[in-house]
């Protein structure tokens, strides 16, 4: 019954954040961007764009200048996230890939970076005036959610353990449309329920600044608009203007 | 709005230009903009008051800007509120308002795109901070996003380089909408719409002031330097902010720019048509309004039959012609192909000051100890020269090539980071001074520690706005109004034409005469 609920579960999660983050990926991807608005100073080059994306997304180089707390802590989490992340290819894949092997041991580690980042924003999110008053519940909520998925897993890792063998062939078996026996320790449960909510609020929430972040144009443009037109679908149906200047204006 | 009492209200310096205040709700909450009259509105193309169902008109506009925008619609739904713009912003730093935190301006708007855009909105509008689109919150759009003078330099700081510039735009453009225009530029686009310059000025009084100015370039240096006004077949059209013509230090900057075309021996003419650089259609975020003013330099540049157009010191116009003329007014196919299309005056001069073609006495900007001060839009909405970061690094060569004490303020506080003067995007109007004093206050600050440190007693800027904003703000931070000048001020200063009287030739005239 249990693996029941939450391979529905699972299979539903999945669908709404791939189809709604397709969604919104296909909404950005297609709203017309109808003047060069690229915060400069920017590159001139396509390239040159690639690099500062590069160093946006790896390096979190603006978020570095501008507040160096908020910086490390956020590092701290997203690095520790994505170890961590990659650690649990380990429970999808029958033969564990080598490099997911390698990377495993400090995956493990990696989930107190990710603790310690959440932790530290969430402390300034509650300590900090000027972004107390800028939080909304749901900013609170989503650090508890990922709080919660990053304790619970854990809490599994090193003090209460879990039945790691059937929940990999629990998921292997998700993978291939067939439902097997989930083991219903309680801590478990509780890790894989708050992912399916982060899964599913994905595409409805602030996590949209992951796909969002490639799409903003004060940082995806290239610095080329003396050179380039750009007249955007909309902007070419406005209503011609006059070439030259109508006569009775003239002085 | 409280009226500014000039003893009482000395702003105090910061103790660093970044120095981040206690927070304090609603402390600029009555500071407002005068709105527009009808006939403003109306020449727009908007309608002349509030009309009945501005709140479903306000509504689809949201929706029809997320539609036609996507940094719109992306900035609205990737915000994460990390809090790394909470202290950008000098309105904020000036004034301690909460709302003028950047991630709070646009949070304004946001919470009312959530509820009516999204699932969580719609369903937990408490969870997320959506409100219920009332009177209140458009008279709350109507004060904060007048507040905010669309500098950018809280993109800079966001790690999605969420934009809140584009933001008050966009709510700009919706107020508008529903009838509720700002009477400070709805007033000055209807009047360029009539006459082609944002004062109002006929040709007839255009053609008269630059002949004034002609008369006190022949005093000043014997020569008959031209400052010519719709002349057919001239190479260059100038493109230059109407406040050139009338304004201190602006004035000074024309004739600069004056003084090196005639050098340079470039034929140019001034277009009476076009004879405004500054685009107001920007600050109201209306693509149709700004596209229509940039039309006319299109329309004057083919009337005159140029072949290049430059722009003169003006920040959001050079930030409207690098960044978006091409598209507003383009192709420029008729334009000679090997200048870039616009160019800027400070392009054009440091060509010529590279190419040897001025003859440059430093000396003579001996008594000024300048700092520059780098304009928002410049800074962050263009580029000048080939190589990135031209747009800090041409102004500097330019005014290094013509004077010799130059110091640079603090880091923190110039090329990218640079904060607005306060005066930009819109609100350089009276009726907002209390904001525009207390929005000066870091660039004051930073201007203060150069004073204390190297003695500066100058700073140079490129743009009409700045010029007008610290003319008038600098003497309530206990500087001279005339401490704020024009890079082409100082070229103007050190530039000695070919036969022109100077003291030195006078001397040595003297002593040949026994
Ligand atoms: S654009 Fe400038 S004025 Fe507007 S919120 Fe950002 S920092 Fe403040
Ligand atoms: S820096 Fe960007 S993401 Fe962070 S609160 Fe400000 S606008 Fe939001």
């Amino acid at each position: 019954m249990i693996s029941t609920v939450y391979a529905v579960l699972f299979y539903l999660a999945t669908f709404l954040m791939v189809a709604g983050v397709g969604m919104k990926v296909f909404k950005y991807a297609t709203t017309p961007v109808p003047l060069n608005i690229v915060v400069s100073p920017a590159p001139r080059t396509k390239r040159g764009v690639f690099l500062r994306m590069f160093r946006e997304v790896i390096f979190f180089e603006s978020l570095f200048k501008s507040n160096k707390w908020i910086w490390l802590f956020g590092y701290l989490f997203h690095w520790g996230m994505l170890i961590v992340l990659l650690r649990h290819f380990r429970y999808f894949t029958l033969n564990t890939w080598w490099w997911v092997e390698i990377i495993s041991p400090i995956g493990k580690l990696m989930a107190f970076a990710m603790l310690a980042g959440l932790l530290g924003l969430w402390a300034r999110r509650i300590f900090q005036e000027r972004i107390r008053y800028i939080s909304a519940p749901s900013d609170h909520l989503m650090l508890a959610l990922l709080v919660g998925i990053a304790a619970s897993g854990t809490m599994m890792s090193y003090v209460t353990g879990t039945d790691i063998i059937n929940v990999k062939a629990y998921f292997l078996g998700l993978l291939r449309f067939q439902i097997g026996d989930m083991p219903t320790d309680p801590i478990l449960m509780l890790h894989l329920g708050l992912v399916v909510i982060l899964m599913i609020i994905f595409p409805i929430s602030k996590l949209l600044h992951v796909p969002g972040v490639f799409f903003s144009p004060s940082r995806t443009m290239v610095d080329n608009a003396r050179d380039k037109r750009r007249v955007s679908k909309w902007a070419r149906n406005l209503p011609p203007l006059p070439e030259g200047i109508p006569a009775k204006e003239e002085a | 709005m409280a009226p500014l009492d000039d003893k009482k209200d000395v702003p105090m310096f910061s103790d660093y230009p970044s120095q981040i205040p206690k927070i304090e709700c609603g402390a600029s909450l009555d500071t407002n903009t005068y709105k527009a009259y009808p006939e403003h509105n109306e020449a727009l193309g908007f309608p002349g008051e509030l009309i009945d169902n501005w709140q479903e008109v306000a509504i689809a506009k949201i929706g029809e800007l997320a539609k036609k925008n996507r940094a719109f619609q992306v900035y609205l739904d990737a915000c994460v509120k990390c809090g790394a713009c909470t202290d950008k912003c000098h309105y904020f730093l000036g004034t301690g308002d909460p709302k003028n935190m950047p991630v709070a301006r646009q949070d304004l708007l946001r919470s009312v795109y959530r509820r009516y855009y999204t699932f969580a909105g719609k369903y937990f509008p408490w969870l997320v901070g959506a409100r219920d689109l009332t009177k209140e919150v458009l008279d709350e759009w109507y004060t904060y996003y007048h507040q905010c003078s669309q500098c950018r330099r809280c993109s800079v700081a966001c790690p999605y380089g969420i934009d809140t510039a584009e933001i008050s735009m966009a709510a700009r453009d919706i107020l508008d909408t529903v009838g509720v225009g700002q009477k400070y530029c709805n007033e000055i686009i209807a009047k360029l719409k009539k006459t082609g310059n944002n004062l109002g000025m006929n040709p007839k009084a255009l053609r008269a002031t630059l002949e004034d100015l002609e008369e006190d370039l022949e005093d000043e240096t014997g020569i008959a330097v031209k400052i010519p006004l719709d002349v057919k077949g001239a190479d260059v059209l100038l493109i230059t902010p109407s406040a050139d013509f009338f304004a201190e230090p602006h004035i000074e900057g024309l004739m600069g720019y004056a003084k090196v075309f005639h050098a340079s021996g470039v034929s140019w003419t001034i277009s009476s048509y076009a004879s405004e650089a500054a685009n107001f259609g920007m600050f109201i975020g209306s693509y149709e309004n700004m596209r229509e003013v940039s039309w006319r330099i299109r329309q004057a540049a083919k009337d005159l039959g140029v072949k290049r157009i430059i722009f003169g010191e003006c920040g959001h116009a050079w930030r409207v012609g690098y960044s978006f003329l091409n598209t507003l007014a383009g192709p420029f196919d008729f334009l000679d192909q090997n200048y870039p299309i616009p160019q800027h005056i400070l392009e054009f001069t440091l060509d010529e000051i590279e190419a040897g073609k001025l003859k440059i006495d430093k000396a003579r900007n001996d008594e000024f100890i300048m700092t520059y001060h780098d304009s928002c839009n410049v800074a962050r909405g263009s580029s000048m020269g080939p190589k990135e970061g031209g747009q800090f690094d041409v102004p500097r060569a330019v005014i290094k090539a013509v004077c010799n004490n130059f110091h640079e303020m603090e880091r923190d506080t110039i090329r990218e980071n640079t904060f607005c003067c306060g005066g930009g995007g819109g609100l350089l109007t009276d009726d907002l001074m209390d904001l525009r004093i207390k929005g000066a206050k870091p660039r004051m600050t930073a201007l203060q520690q150069v004073t204390q440190d190297h003695g500066v007693n100058k700073m140079a800027a490129i743009c009409a706005i700045c010029k007008t904003q610290f003319a008038k703000v600098m003497p309530k931070y206990g500087y001279e109004m005339d401490s704020i000048m024009s890079v082409h001020q100082l070229v103007a200063n050190a530039v000695i034409l070919d036969g022109q009287e100077t003291d030195e030739a006078d001397k040595a005239a003297a002593e040949e005469t026994p």
